[in-house]
């Protein structure tokens, strides 16, 4: 399996969701934001950061990278994309995932340990998972907050399409809780907190996000 | 105003300059006279002023710094010491790591936000500069009482500041301090350390060698921000027209900093550089000379190829502005094109302004006119040097004749009082407000932060190679006695890092201080700088480099005394370092070191209002013993802590909240046991099958042990006064919020 991590200038997380892709068992293939091709990957993933220093607002640049217009393309055919936070933020930006991220409720950037509950295993990224499996891991944004209309978030809600809910106190003013949600065709997903800084309990505070990793392996097995 | 240039300034010797106004004494000006054996021109004279302030020329710190030198231990482990960007030590296994910590303090109360962020990305800058990638930040911050008004003013906006910009350049924030003080109250304190990380064979110096190289600007292109931000220049004093009265205080572009990094490594990977600066303090003025002075000297600039944010910019604005992210790269001819080719890539601004010469001056032209000839040395490094004179203040007999007066707690209920007041008072408190504002995971390699003792990270992750960083200070130490105040300060960050398992290797600092025209406060400097080098040399820790920053004071009110000291040590592998705390019931706690009666400069007495006594010796040689007893108990302790600010009661407040489980513990003087401040003490927790060997260590070191207790339960129990965790965890964890929202 190979797994494109792009980067975009500004983008932080991409070593972090190399490592991450490695640790699933896939080999992780860098894309550059000015990349003119996918390089014969199988799934892509849009790591955090603050790509184009968040000007305008977070993923509204990005959006027009080269590369993404290859990712709207593949993506449209069925290869599975992951954004985490920033590259969350790059799918909503570019219509791949309805829906926008807003600046956190109380106002502050937050980084915490965060409880989510994976609420659909289904998807490319999350069947490694149980539903209703609980597992720790990071959060960490300034705009993490999901806002969306009332028919958005009812078609959300009624086609499961909301993957992972944070579990507790609300912690940034999302809309039900979603911490991520994915397409009607399940394979575009996006996540607010960080799996790829949970694949070790020695850096992180669990390894309970390698599951994002090593599901997409089960896409090929299939 | 008309270019002044080099001729005009021959031909007109006797026209007057504003050399007060940018903050030059009468004899200095008269020596630049005398080294240019002609009148500066205007330009000359802004570079000038803004090299020998205080902040770039230390002209009145230099003659105390220089101990650092004369007494520094031998050490294999440096590589680069005091003089270049930042210092360099060998960690082993090839990799150097280098480290460095500066403060922010004036434009942080001014506009905390900017203030704050600009200098996180100076100091990261100052890393980069060496050719290390940036792999971690810590920032020790102060601030006045923290209910007062100005209070809530600075401090949501420095940690956003702080925040804001380490974030975005994805630098784990992984410690730092939050302190508060009446005196910083017009003065609070923003210091920031960088760690970075590099292959010994890349490490790069400022030096602008081989004549025919090109001087190559690269990075944001120049504003009006931050002129004279080193100096006390108003920008007005040249009346350039439509541009006066900008802001001294820079304002950063973080996202420009993390391409400018991005871009740098690539370029230093392929060794593409023969010199390289970066522009922080006192801009263009500063990096022309000294990577002039760090070579041969001859060096030719066309100023008007300098790409500016602001066209109406006159020369000698130019040379003075501290815009950001800007770096300076001496480059071979044959090696440019991959240079530019590498910027093109990041979308980077670059610009070939200049060349190295063979002869010994500095050029700098404006549109082929010469209005700048100088010797870079006498700019860079040959600036005033003042023995300020120094006096003992009257203040330090009397405090130090007088005990500390506080009604000790006793019985149950006072007890369990004094440690949820202790718990819950700002020093004290969980910082989770502030730290929470910080990515500490980013870049996967975080092994420790805040609130841990230290900060790890991991270099390697094959070998699993780490270092581990702490800043300290303690400012109520330095002010009753300010000389072995720092040498505390130094034994605190080494054994901060020593009770996670990692080997002291080497020192930083931030010097911060009232004004050095008070001979009160030049005495304070005085004595903590005597006392970090005597402290440095007895345990053999080679001071790298830091920073002084004076005129930290209000009227005649100067801040404490501020040494702080950053130590780093490596630990071979950060698999096994010890943990601050424990997460199982049945341990044994034992606690390592005596307690006496020292409650001089303790929060204890701060929170009373008593600032008196004298404050405890530093023990440095019972201090290395700890360390190593320390070293060598990390193989078989499960969690170690060390007790600072706060004693025992703050120690075990952390411990037990980390992982909420309790303990009991038995004291036989639990008054003073709680709350004495006692330096070169630790507490661990043992498995009971581990007795033994702890007793074998504590003979090995004469290091004396004593029994705490046992952990478990839902409470921290002491003696017959029960605090149940919830209450514990109430009082310690609302004080932030309350504060600050």
């Amino acid at each position: 399996m190979r797994v494109g991590v792009i980067t975009f200038p500004g983008t932080l997380d991409d070593r972090d969701a190399a490592r991450a892709v490695v640790a699933g068992g896939s080999e992780a293939v860098s894309l550059w934001h000015a990349d003119a091709d996918l390089k014969n990957v199988d799934a892509v993933i849009l790591p955090g950061g603050f790509s184009y220093g968040d000007y305008l607002r977070c993923g509204a640049i990005s959006r027009f990278a080269p590369v993404m217009q290859l990712v709207i393309e593949a993506a449209g055919k069925g290869m599975p994309v992951l954004g985490i936070c920033n590259g969350f933020q790059v799918l909503c930006e570019s219509h791949l995932l309805p829906g926008a991220l807003t600046r956190n409720s109380d106002l502050h950037f937050l980084c915490r340990d965060q409880e989510i509950e994976i609420v659909n295993n289904s998807t490319p990224w999350t069947s490694s998972y149980k539903a209703g499996e609980k597992i720790v891991i990071p959060l960490k944004n300034g705009e993490g907050s999901f806002q969306c209309d009332d028919k958005t978030l009812a078609e959300l809600e009624g086609e499961g399409r909301i993957i992972a809910r944070y579990v507790g106190q609300n912690p940034n003013g999302s809309r039900n809780l979603i911490a991520g949600i994915t397409n009607a065709r399940g394979n575009v997903v996006g996540l607010m907190p960080h799996p790829e800084h949970a694949i070790d309990e020695l850096t992180g505070p669990s390894a309970q996000g390698l599951g994002f990793f090593t599901s997409i392996l089960n896409v090929m097995v299939k | 105003m008309a270019l002044d240039t080099v001729l005009i300034a021959q031909s007109t010797p006797d026209n007057l300059q504003p050399f007060a106004e940018l903050g030059l004494k009468p004899d200095e000006y008269a020596r630049i006279k005398e080294i240019l054996g002609r009148r500066p021109t205007s330009s000359e004279l802004a570079m000038y002023s803004v090299m020998w302030s205080e902040h770039c020329s230390y002209k009145s710190s230099k003659v105390h710094l220089k101990q650092f030198g004369e007494k520094a231990p031998k050490s294999d482990a440096l590589l680069v010491g005091i003089g270049e960007n930042a210092g360099v030590v060998d960690v082993g296994q090839g990799y150097a790591v280098t480290f460095k910590i500066e403060s922010h303090n004036h434009p942080s109360f001014i506009e905390p936000y900017q203030g704050a962020a600009t200098g996180v990305g100076g100091i990261v800058r100052d890393i980069l500069t060496m050719g290390a990638r940036p792999i971690a930040v810590m920032d020790p911050l102060r601030f006045g009482p923290a209910d007062a008004a100005d209070t809530r003013r600075v401090l949501p906006g420095i940690v956003a500041g702080v925040g804001g910009y380490g974030n975005c350049l994805g630098l784990p924030n992984i410690g730092g301090e939050v302190v508060f003080d009446e005196t910083y109250i017009g003065n609070p304190l923003v210091n920031a350390l960088c760690v970075g990380v590099m292959k010994h064979s890349d490490i790069k110096l400022a030096k602008a060698a081989g004549a025919g190289n090109l001087v190559v600007l690269y990075g944001a292109k120049t504003g009006g921000d931050g002129i004279g931000g080193v100096s006390v220049l108003a920008s007005e004093t040249f009346g350039a027209g439509g541009s006066t009265k900008r802001p001294s205080v820079q304002v950063g572009d973080p996202f420009v900093e993390k391409v400018l990094i991005e871009c740098s490594l690539e370029i230093f990977a392929e060794d593409l550089v023969v010199g390289i600066q970066d522009l922080g303090g006192a801009g263009l003025s500063c990096a022309t000379s000294e990577l002039a002075s760090g070579g041969s000297g001859g060096m030719k600039v066309a100023l008007d190829k300098v790409p500016l944010r602001d066209p109406s910019l006159s020369p000698e604005e130019i040379l003075m502005s501290e815009s950001q992210e800007r770096m300076c790269a001496i480059v071979e001819p044959s090696k440019i094109n991959r240079f530019l080719e590498i910027c093109k890539k990041w979308d980077v601004t670059v610009t070939v302004i200049g060349e190295v010469t063979d002869g010994d001056r500095l050029e700098i032209t404006w549109n082929g006119e010469v209005i700048v000839n100088v010797p870079p040395r006498t700019v860079a490094h040959e600036g005033p040097v003042y023995n300020r004179p120094l006096a003992q203040p009257a203040y330090i007999d009397q405090v130090n004749s007088q005990k500390v007066n506080v009604t000790l707690p006793s019985g149950a209920a006072e007890i369990k009082a004094a440690v949820l007041k202790l718990a819950g008072t700002p020093n004290l408190a969980d910082k989770s407000w502030v730290t929470a504002q910080y990515d500490k995971y980013v870049q996967g390699n975080t092994i420790q932060a805040q609130p841990d003792d230290s900060g790890m990270v991991r270099l390697d992750e094959t070998t699993h190679l780490g270092v581990a960083i702490s800043t300290d200070a303690n400012a109520n130490w330095s002010y009753l006695n300010p000389y072995q105040g720092a040498k505390l300060a130094l034994a605190e960050a080494a054994r901060n890092i020593a009770t996670a398992g990692a080997r002291p290797l080497a020192v930083t600092n931030c010097l911060n201080f009232g004004s050095p025209e008070d001979p009160g406060v030049m005495w304070q400097f005085a004595e903590s700088v005597r006392g970090l080098a005597d402290g440095c040399l007895e345990m053999g820790l080679p001071v790298t480099g830091g920073n002084v920053s004076f005129y930290n004071q209000t009227g005649a009110v100067a801040i404490l005394p501020t040494p702080v000291i950053g130590v780093l040590g490596v630990i071979q592998d950060v698999r096994k370092r010890t943990p601050m705390s424990y997460k199982t019931s049945g341990l044994e706690l034992f606690l390592l070191g005596e307690t006496k009666e020292d409650l001089a400069g303790s929060e204890w007495a701060f929170l009373h209002g008593q600032r008196v006594g004298q404050s405890p010796d530093a023990d440095l040689a019972r201090e290395m013993r700890l360390i190593e007893l320390l070293l060598e108990g990390n193989a078989f302790f499960t969690a170690a802590h060390d007790l600072s600010q706060g004693g025992l009661s703050a120690g075990l407040t952390e411990m037990v909240l980390r992982h909420s489980v309790g303990a009991t513990i038995s004291l036989s003087n639990p008054a003073v046991d709680l709350l004495s401040e006692t330096p070169g003490r630790v507490i661990i927790a043992i498995d009971a099958s581990k007795v033994s060997q702890l007793q074998a260590l504590s003979t090995k070191y004469s290091i004396a042990i004593s029994k705490l207790g046992t952990t478990g339960g839902d409470s921290l129990t002491i003696n017959d006064c029960v605090i149940s965790l919830e209450e514990l965890r109430t009082a310690h964890t609302s004080t932030f919020p309350r504060l600050f929202g």
